[in-house]
């Protein structure tokens, strides 16, 4: 048996991922454990987890990996400030005492940590680095059901590329190209993200979203004078209206000046449609340049699949337009795309590359590919629930799962607001039905009440559908399987409803309140939707729910939305589902088979949800 | 001190000569820094390094 474990850690997104001779056999992100979102911390718990699930301890490890190389970072930085002197020396007196105090010692300071999980390393356990982008790519490459394909790999940066391109074929992953610092797709998305006054590595997910509400009318601008786009998808970043590199903000005052406003004040000011406008066209640009990357390597090469990870890749709308752009015949894309996944990468390139293991076809195991649906998280016994919500003084019924499904499917035909607790834990940023709060997509006002009554959360983000797997072309545009919710594609065009000339003139925000479809809670404001289809191999009690849903309804498709409030991390235990249930408008809750109403509920358990977690 | 030595073999096999100088004069700096501040956090608002 060969076991190896991957740490993604001390930058954000901490995760770990265990393989035992190759498998997957556990993964999950720290902050699940510590409740800190996006936390950069040792991932302590999500290891120990890993390692219980497969029943090892420390020293049954054959190798640990981590998933960048700290000296080549630390290499790019000392060429950074370099190449910009004298300017960034606020930054470099920053981040020198930084490095020299800590993160060169992250060799050092991973054996420390390791020693100390139950008994600690055994003398023969290696530790190895891996490189940031291999990392990603090996985390798309190996649990996708091709042979070969071409890998794509975008993010802000790592060791210093930004973006980077992979042959991968058999058991190996061969580099071809690769995009450098400072010039990265990621941190020109980040740079918006930050001048629209939201969090970075963090708030992406707002200005994707928010950005149908705008128009593109930005986009000639920053080609202009922003981005240098090639043909081939190449592309430089006028580094003059940017201050990633050698300060200690994103975007500086000639950003500003370039779009004629200040940076947008976080939480305080108001969205307008100036911002909006930022949003759809920066959304755009990002689309272009990814789809001329496609399209250049699929002239240039024979192979007709491409695997997709890295940050970027989590822009749902552009692996949409990728996908239908057809330039390749099929997509995979990691659903732990973020710096999470690269614990997952980096222990696979061991494996494959390291060890040289082959690697064994994917594409007919359940759900398609080898990540057995991302359920890689932990799970809870019967008994072990009970014996939880009872302690945190939850009352609940008891219930066989068939009886469970229906009651839940009758409370979201009701309009109710449902938890729904099953299961594994999903890895990656997407809930996926193992931990997901669900609504009834026919409702007009599930979006808006789901948005401020129970995510606590601004009322302009789109919520995404769950759809039968079978169903996914009767409801969306889309001919095949989105396990991930990864892909967005446009509800079907006899779902839509017509606009009037009034609803056709409304702009930015009040877009909102228009009802465009027969499944309005899912159907943003330009029809798209980002979809997810639920297998029945890879997780059956969920598709057991849409089923009885459907059959009571006529409707295969539930909102899906992630069980947590804003800026809390996704729930973990059945702990955390019952706070967060007692901490919002949500009406019930299915934990397992146990079924909690509020109403049954001691009012003196609910505590104020809405400031316990930082803003993200 | 191990740190020091697995950070010439890098720049030897990276053949970085150049950054000698730089590194050199960061450490002196950089160990100066550290030395008269109580705690090194990371102030960046996206973990660029």
């Amino acid at each position: 048996m060969a076991a190896i474990l991957g740490i993604s850690a001390f930058y954000h997104d901490s995760a770990a991922a265990l393989l035992v001779d190759g498998e997957i056999i556990a993964a999950a992100q720290e902050e699940r454990f510590t409740r800190q979102k996006h936390t950069p911390d040792y991932p302590r718990q999500a290891i120990d987890y890993c390692l219980a699930e497969a029943g090892l301890k420390m020293a049954d490890l054959d190798q640990v990996v981590f998933y960048d190389k700290p000296f080549l970072k630390f290499e790019r930085l000392l060429e950074t400030y370099a190449s910009f002197a004298p300017r960034g020396f606020a930054s470099f007196r920053k981040a020198v005492p930084v490095w020299i105090k800590d993160k060169l010692f992250q060799k050092t300071h991973l054996l420390e940590e390791l020693n100390q999980h139950d008994g600690g390393m055994d003398g023969k356990t290696e530790l190895l680095f891996s490189e940031h982008h291999l990392s990603h790519a090996a985390s798309a490459f190996y649990p996708s059901p091709f042979d070969e394909a071409l890998v794509l790999t975008l993010d802000g940066v790592g060791e210093r590329a930004t973006t980077a391109v992979f042959l991968g074929k058999g058991n190996q992953l061969t580099p071809l190209r690769e995009i450098n610092f400072p010039h990265s797709l990621g941190l020109l998305y980040s740079a918006f993200t930050y001048y629209l006054g939201f969090k970075v590595n963090s708030g992406e997910y707002k200005i994707m979203g928010l950005a149908p509400y705008g128009e593109p009318r930005f986009v000639d601008l920053i080609l202009d004078k922003l981005v240098d786009l090639k043909p081939d998808g190449s592309f430089r970043l006028d580094q003059r209206y940017f201050n990633y590199a050698t300060g200690l903000t994103m975007t500086n005052r000639r950003f500003a000046d370039l779009f004629g406003q200040p940076r947008r004040e976080p939480e305080t000011e108001d969205l307008a449609q100036f911002h909006m406008d930022m949003a759809a066209s920066v959304q755009a640009v990002t689309e272009r340049i990814v789809l001329a990357l496609v399209q250049d390597l699929a002239r240039e090469f024979d192979t007709r699949n491409l695997c997709l990870a890295g940050g970027v890749a989590l822009n749902c709308v552009a692996n949409g337009k990728v996908l239908r752009d057809g330039a390749f015949d099929r997509i995979w894309i990691q659903p732990a795309s973020g710096d999470a996944g690269c614990a997952l990468g980096a222990a696979q390139v061991a494996w494959h590359m390291e060890q040289d293991q082959p690697r064994l076809p994917q594409a007919d195991r359940p759900g398609g590919d080898g990540m057995k649906g991302s359920y890689l998280g932990p799970e809870f016994e019967q008994a072990d629930i009970e014996t939880r919500l009872r302690a945190a003084g939850a009352e609940f019924h008891v219930l066989a799962p068939a009886a469970l499904s229906d009651r839940a499917a009758t409370d979201l035909a009701e309009g109710k607001a449902v938890g729904w607790f099953q299961g594994r834990m999903e890895f990656g940023p997407r809930a996926l039905g193992g931990r997901s709060i669900l609504g009834d997509p026919r409702s007009p006002t599930m979006q808006k009440t789901l948005n401020l009554k129970v995510k606590y959360r601004e009322s302009f983000r789109p919520f995404a559908p769950s759809v039968l797997k079978e169903r996914v072309s009767e409801y969306f545009d889309l001919n095949e399987p989105s396990p991930y919710m990864l892909i967005v594609a446009d509800v079907q065009k006899a779902r839509r409803k017509q606009m009037s000339e009034a609803d056709q003139a409304l702009f930015g925000i009040d877009k909102l309140n228009v009802q465009r479809s027969d499944i309005p809670a899912i159907t943003h404001v330009d029809y798209s939707a980002r979809v997810q289809s639920v297998d029945h191999e890879t997780n059956p009690r969920y598709h057991d729910l849409i089923s009885r849903f459907e059959e009571k309804t006529g409707c295969a498709v539930l909102i899906n939305t992630s069980f947590n409030v804003r800026g809390e991390p996704i729930v973990c235990t059945p702990e955390d589902a019952f706070h967060c249930f007692m901490g919002t408008d949500m009406d019930t809750l299915a934990v397992g088979n146990c079924y909690l109403v509020k109403g049954e509920q001691d009012p003196a358990l609910a505590e104020d949800y809405t400031s316990k977690y930082a803003l993200d | 001190m191990s740190i020091l030595i697995e950070l010439v073999h890098f720049l030897v096999a990276r053949k970085k000569y150049w950054l000698w100088p730089m590194l050199i004069a960061l450490i002196l700096i950089g160990g100066l820094i550290v030395l008269t501040q109580g705690s090194a956090i990371a102030p960046f608002i996206y973990t660029v390094f």
